[in-house]
């Protein structure tokens, strides 16, 4: 009963926030909807004794992922409604996603899910040290491929926004502490009326 | 808990229980709860101010405020009756659902967080399996407080400030989260109670001292404190994201500083200075209670006496250190925390 409002509760402002983000005109209305959404979405997973989730959700998405949504956002300064003009000719692509994950939430409530590879969390175990049992054992390879994935794409947006300046007069100590006598003094004989030539 | 207190407390759920129902006594409990643990962190919070005021007033050969009441100590409640009576300024085109917002969810989340600290063994108002994530996840909140008051104010200086602050925050966050993990490791629980049962041989400062120095220097740049507080250098950006920010919706920023100082105190107390657990077994008739304020006034100190005493950080100093400083010591400090105890057979 008491669940039953809080999960209505939780629900109701998911729905409001996720049409919020697509129905908002300004742009940083639009992320910030998102967010709630986000932060419902994670009430929602405590409902589901899925604490785990719940808080990694808040840390990465609010946390990382949403505020580099507000930075680019807000610096971009996007006009929207320019956008808005040619918006029609992604219907197709704009369906066809739709259509393809109501097809997949539809696959997985009408019960042909992926049933066998649950673990079955007991009241003794939280479901913390659950999820690391399992990862670190029986999915070891594809946890380890994940993160090597993720660490292509990091040193794939290093690569991709790194540039050197040239002609920054930066000071560089060690460049500076690593020079000798000879590259630093030049002796030149100077002949009278003539004056040192460069 | 004494068993006379218990006897009371059992014949008030009954009373309760009989007047209300279960489901709306469990509510009114609930925030019974909620009111006995806000009730002194506000307190503190207001208290903070003079604290503050004072020991800087000490530091630098001052009295500090003592014409309100004897000694100053009436000075914060006349602080806080002059914000509430000034003017509420809206300054044009701010976005006014933002401008308003902001101050409140930087206030909220401060306290939000008072929910899993354990006061003494049992005293908690929500003992969860995973404490520390839930403290790491309500901090990260709060900086949505600050970059939508620099994006709803509508002025440049208020912008660059907000935008300062969270750059500052996710990047101290990094570093704050990696220097829990070895207590974590240690502890072997993400329950705060377990922390500190797990200190009750050595507290964890003593094998993570460089851990605890980088916390609590990372706390003080997440809490946007002196030497951190670029956020509002205000020599450079007037007042920074507070600027527009009048009466008592900037007394709200100041209040969720405050808050925040202080729960990043109990924190690295808990995690850190082995909590409510005395420093001896013979010091062990004080209540825990106490010897956690202690620890977090301390703490608290610490920051007053940091903030007297440094120039401010330039901001692309403030990134290299939180950056190439920090996060390669403390991810060095994981490694080595897991080999000892892979070593000594600890795990």
């Amino acid at each position: 009963m008491a669940t039953d409002i809080v999960f209505y509760f939780f629900s109701l402002i998911t729905v409001f926030a996720a049409v919020g983000v697509i129905a908002s005109r300004n742009q940083v209305h639009s992320v910030l909807f998102l967010v709630l959404t986000f932060f419902n979405t994670a009430g929602l997973f405590v409902l589901l004794e899925a604490e785990l989730l719940a808080a990694l959700l808040v840390i990465v998405y609010m946390g990382a992922v949403a505020i580099l949504f507000l930075f680019v956002v807000m610096m971009l300064d996007v006009q929207f409604e320019e956008l808005r003009q040619g918006a029609i000719q992604h219907l197709p692509m704009g369906i066809f996603v739709g259509v393809m994950i109501l097809a997949e939430l539809i696959v997985i409530l009408s019960g042909v899910h992926l049933d066998h590879h649950a673990v079955e969390v007991t009241a003794k175990v939280s479901n913390t040290l659950a999820i690391g049992q399992v990862m670190f054992t029986k999915y070891l390879l594809p946890f380890e491929i994940a993160s090597l994935i993720l660490l292509v794409a990091l040193i794939g947006a290093v690569v991709l926004t790194l540039r050197k300046r040239t002609g920054v007069k930066r000071q560089n100590i060690s460049k500076q502490l690593a020079r000798t006598r000879d590259e630093a003094v030049e002796l030149v004989k100077v002949t009278s009326g003539e004056g040192a030539k460069p | 808990m004494p068993e006379y207190l218990k006897e009371i407390l059992g014949i008030v759920h009954g009373y309760g229980e009989g007047f209300f129902g279960l489901m709306l006594w469990t509510l009114i409990w609930t925030v019974v709860k909620i009111v006995i643990l806000l009730a002194p962190v506000l307190f503190m919070v207001t208290y903070i101010t003079l604290a503050e005021r004072k020991v800087i007033g000490f530091m630098q050969v001052r009295f500090g405020p003592n014409r309100v009441g004897f000694w100053g100590i009436l000075q914060p409640l006349a602080d806080a009756v002059k914000l509430l009576f000034k003017e509420l300024l809206l300054p044009e085109k701010v976005d006014k659902s933002v401008f308003f917002l902001a101050p409140a969810l930087t206030l909220v989340p401060a306290l939000v967080a008072w929910a899993v600290i354990p006061f003494s063994p049992g005293i908690v108002l929500a003992d969860i399996n995973i404490g520390i994530l839930y403290i790491l996840a309500i901090s990260s909140m709060g900086v949505y407080g600050i970059i939508m008051a620099g994006w709803g104010s509508n002025n440049r200086f208020s912008f660059l400030g907000g935008l300062r602050s969270a750059a500052q925050m996710v990047s101290y966050e990094v570093s704050m989260g990696f220097t829990l993990i070895p207590v974590v490791l240690l502890s072997g629980s993400l329950n705060l109670t377990d922390v500190v049962n797990a200190q009750k041989g050595v507290w964890f400062v003593v094998p993570l001292l460089p851990m605890f120095v980088i916390y609590f220097i990372s706390v003080v740049a997440e809490t946007n404190r002196s030497p951190f507080d670029l956020p509002e250098a205000e020599a450079e950006l007037v007042a920074g994201f507070i600027t527009e920010y009048s009466a008592m919706s900037s007394g709200l920023f100041f209040m969720g500083e405050y808050a925040n100082m202080i729960l990043v105190s109990f924190m690295g107390s808990i995690l850190f200075l082995g909590g409510w657990l005395p420093p001896v077994a013979m010091l062990s008739f004080i209540p825990g209670i106490f010897w956690l304020a202690f620890k977090a006034m301390f703490l608290l100190f610490v920051f007053l006496w940091i903030r007297a005493t440094f120039p401010r950080y330039r901001y692309d100093q403030l990134m290299r250190l939180g950056w190439k400083v920090f996060l390669p010591i403390s991810l060095f400090w994981i490694f080595l925390t897991g080999l000892c105890m892979h070593l000594l057979g600890m795990a």
